[in-house]
């Protein structure tokens, strides 16, 4: 039997502003326990809520990064439970009139198992905007409360059930990720819980029309355990099925030391949680003009950034992927790449050297001591035959360590390639002279002795020579 | 809402249950006949046309009452221990042990 899996993802995406969504503490995470809190985010009775406009902007760019419609009138709910992180006993949310819905996040490229992605469009249900409630820590015999977490802006991003595979799932995150950094909208760091993630899945024989039985997985702390969790539960559905036995509804726990779900609880208690409208927050009517003026303020998305980079830089789908990833990198590369008449070379240099060179230092693109224009300058140097490949990494290493441009240190060290006839004619003759039996190889037909001899005229010329000069001299002078 | 027997509006004991509140025998049949009063009163609505009236979540015609983002101080974590019911070394608010969602 042939087996499809169905995904669900609820994303949690932390808001970045300077206050928090209802009242003007500071939303800043990593500060001592309770110093960013004041009457409204304790819930102390009788405070008024005043909203954030800069919330609502952001989730509405969030929305068009994934093309939803924007709603013209929106309000908020309250959210009815007890629980000691929200001591309101209501979290103020958005129930059925969410600032945005309908719309699609679209994936492709390769996917983390490293197997390439068809791309698609993932359905995004709705983004609705409510506020973050308190951390708590259990200690054991009791549990402590830090509220400097409540109240800060958090977007609930739905999907609809669209994903086959962890695979796509991962994509998903990672699409939904850039655009939130492109869009300046969450820092999106999940280990400072700027962004969870609850996974639904449920696996149904291809050939069945209904859905299977609903599982979720909790305590997914990174797009890593995500995937992981995922391959772990879809097979575990998968021989549920077929032994015939029945996939229960419940809530398993995604354990990353020993890549297992074990299970969290199982008959779903029914919420309710007695929505009903916020009377201490007007609507919200959401201009054409307002709409216009976020809109405008959009950056390109990673989506078509990535297809442009492949056009106008004549570079591969996959280079267009890795440069994109981040927009700071995407950034530094179209500036790099735009003067430039090697932007594949440019590319090259910046995914291998560069990212290599950064990645060893634990250095972002912002952290680099050089600007765009050296890695330009540098692969310019190469195209214009002032300096080999060779001599490219050398000056490539100086000048990430010194921060000078590389024409100068190229003018300092003295590392023009030597192009002067006369100079390689002399280093041919030497190494000839030197080596007469790698050159008997060479006539009697051993291609790889070539090699060893222009690596010898290299070495005499310390790198300055041109190699394909060298070499095609060398085959010259040895067939006559 | 709620678990209403198909006759009556309201299921008073799964109210009070939602809202954490334990009424006696005589508290439910009191609030019973209170509120399924008051539903039933709002059932005067249904008996006009209301298709022309658009469905409004405030009284107030008044729209877009937000403030600008920024941050200022917040209280004194002193005064936020001091109100709590009670802390844990200084700086968190004590709760009884939260079983782990």
């Amino acid at each position: 039997m042939e087996y499809e899996a169905v995904i669900g993802l609820e994303v949690h995406l932390q808001v970045r502003t300077a206050s928090k969504i209802f009242c003007s503490c500071a939303n800043r995470f990593g500060e001592e326990p309770n110093t960013l809190v004041c009457p409204v985010c304790l819930g102390y009775p009788g405070v008024l809520p005043a909203v954030n406009k800069q919330a609502i902007t952001k989730t509405i760019a969030a929305g068009m990064m994934c093309n939803c419609e924007i709603a013209g009138y929106s309000k908020f709910d309250r959210k009815n439970y007890f629980y000691p992180d929200m001591p309101k006993n209501y979290q103020i949310s958005q129930y059925d009139l969410p600032l945005c819905q309908n719309g699609s996040v679209r994936i492709e490229g390769v996917g983390f198992s490293g197997d390439e992605i068809p791309r698609r469009h993932i359905g995004v249900r709705r983004i609705h905007l409510e506020e973050d409630v308190a951390k708590s820590i259990h200690v054991g015999s009791y549990s402590v409360i830090d509220f400097n977490r409540a109240g800060v802006p958090l977007m609930e991003i739905v999907s609809e059930p669209d994903m086959t595979s962890p695979d796509e799932a991962h994509a998903y995150l990672t699409e939904l990720k850039q655009m939130m950094h492109y869009a300046d909208i969450s820092d999106c760091d999940m280990e400072k819980g700027q962004m969870r993630c609850d996974v639904n899945v449920s696996v149904r024989a291809v050939d069945n029309p209904g859905f299977g039985t609903k599982v979720e997985i909790k305590n997914l702390n990174s797009f890593r355990a995500v995937h992981r969790a995922l391959s772990y539960e879809i097979e575990r559905q998968k021989e549920l099925l077929e032994e015939s036995a029945a996939v229960e509804q419940e809530t398993r726990r995604w354990n990353d030391e020993e890549g297992v779900t074990t299970l969290m609880r199982t008959k779903e208690e029914a919420h309710d949680y007695r929505y009903f409208p916020e009377p201490d927050l007007m609507p919200l009517q959401i201009s054409a003009d307002m709409r216009e003026e976020i809109r405008r303020n959009l950056p390109e998305s990673p989506a078509s950034r990535r297809e442009r980079f492949v056009q106008e830089y004549a570079i591969t789908a996959y280079d267009a992927q890795v440069l994109t990833g981040e927009k700071a990198l995407a950034d530094f590369f179209e500036e790099a790449a735009a003067a430039s008449s090697a932007p594949k070379r440019v590319a090259n240099v910046i995914m291998t050297e560069f990212l290599g060179w950064l990645g060893d230092q634990g250095k972002t693109v912002r952290e680099s001591p050089v600007g765009p224009e050296a890695i330009r300058e540098l692969v310019s140097l190469v195209e214009n035959e002032t300096i080999s490949m060779k001599i490219a990494k050398d000056v490539f290493s100086e000048m990430m360590e010194t921060g000078k441009a590389p024409g100068d240190i190229v003018e300092e060290k003295g590392l023009q390639q030597v192009t002067d006839q006369s100079v390689i004619e002399s280093y041919l003759q030497q190494v000839v002279q030197e080596n007469p039996s790698v050159v008997d190889d060479y006539k009697s037909g051993k291609e790889k002795a070539l090699k060893y001899l222009v690596g010898q005229v290299m070495k005499l010329s310390q790198g300055k020579a041109n190699p394909q000069q060298v070499n095609d001299r060398l085959r010259d002078m040895l067939s006559q | 809402m709620g678990q209403g027997n198909g006759t009556s509006h309201i299921d008073v004991r799964y109210v009070a249950d939602l809202a954490r509140l334990e009424l006696t025998d005589e508290e439910v049949e009191k609030f019973q006949g209170e509120l399924e009063s008051v539903l039933t009163y709002v059932d005067t609505l249904s008996r006009l046309d209301l298709s022309d009236i658009e469905p409004t979540a405030h009284a107030n015609p008044q729209a877009n009452v937000w403030r600008e983002d920024g941050a200022s101080e917040s209280m004194c974590r002193d005064d936020v221990i001091r109100n709590a019911p009670d802390s844990a070394e200084g700086k968190y608010i004590r709760v009884p042990p939260i079983i782990e969602e």
